[in-house]
């Protein structure tokens, strides 16, 4: 039996949902980015599946898709590192990543 | 054969995944969301995109993971010290994660389309970077452009963010 597109759909949502566990349960700052950008992931796992599953005109993977998650990756390269620079000025004022502890911005 | 490598990939990967989400230390968080990372390029290559597997392994594997390696060691964190969730946060997320497992279950059950296996491509996809940037250069050359000006942005704004006081 070979994989099927809701095989590759599953795996994409299950690692979607560990990211969007890290991002709930997880109170290091740095570890819920880190999840961010498993769920980020896990959106370009599904779109690839879908370009290879569904061939576009000349029995081609649809290229489309794959144009968007090369786009998809530059932005969440943009973002690591610009959210990394904000995670490094953050510690420089408050001295940690914990976030219980970064409560500055609470109602 | 394919049905073996790619359930191979994608338990290792989840495995890595899992690890990298719920270890204790950053330093093992960020190196198993390497190996994550790997495998999924690995999976992107089973869906014959070569080119988005390693730019995958590239920028990702490559670039990201080396910023938050070096960033962890700037810091110079030390393992997260014990602290109990309360119980409501752990059910909470547990429900939110639990619904959002058995929506996706259903959606794939619920669809007889999704069940099916890999069409046969023309011919094996070698020329993939000439295609993925035929499509980039024509369909999409503008916001191939503005995505160029992103990035200076993102450049000059970390510059900014990571001086020592901001004016």
């Amino acid at each position: 039996m070979v994989p099927t597109l809701s095989n590759y759909l599953l795996v994409s949502g299950v690692l979607f949902t560990i990211g969007l566990g890290g991002v709930l349960l997880r109170r290091n700052i740095l570890v819920i980015f880190m999840g961010l950008e498993l769920m980020l992931n896990a959106a370009n796992l599904s779109l690839v599946a879908f370009s290879r599953f569904n061939l576009s005109v000349g029995d081609l993977p649809a290229y489309n898709a794959q144009t968007f998650v090369f786009f998809i990756i530059t932005v969440a390269a943009a973002e690591v590192a610009v959210g990394l620079a904000i995670i490094v000025a953050l510690f420089r004022a408050k001295q940690t990543v914990h976030v219980e502890d970064l409560d500055a911005l609470k109602f | 054969m394919q049905t073996a490598i790619f359930w191979l990939l994608s338990v290792l990967m989840l495995l890595f995944g899992g690890l990298a989400v719920f270890s204790r230390g950053p330093v093992n968080c960020a190196m198993s969301l390497v190996f994550c990372f790997v495998c999924l390029a690995g999976l992107f290559v089973t869906l014959d995109a070569f080119f988005i597997g390693i730019i995958q392994i590239l920028v990702y594997a490559g670039a990201v993971m080396v910023l938050f390696l070096f960033i962890i060691m700037l810091l110079d964190l030390k393992n997260e010290r014990v602290r109990r969730l309360s119980l409501s946060s752990w059910a909470g997320g547990g429900l939110v994660l639990c619904g959002f497992l058995g929506i996706l279950g259903k959606v794939l059950a619920a669809d007889p389309r999704l069940s099916m296996a890999k069409p046969a491509l023309a011919s094996p996809p070698v020329d993939d970077v000439m295609a993925v940037g035929a499509v980039l250069f024509r369909n999409f050359n503008l916001p191939f452009q503005i995505i160029a000006v992103l990035l200076l942005v993102a450049t000059v704004g970390v510059v900014l963010l990571s001086r020592k006081e901001i004016k």
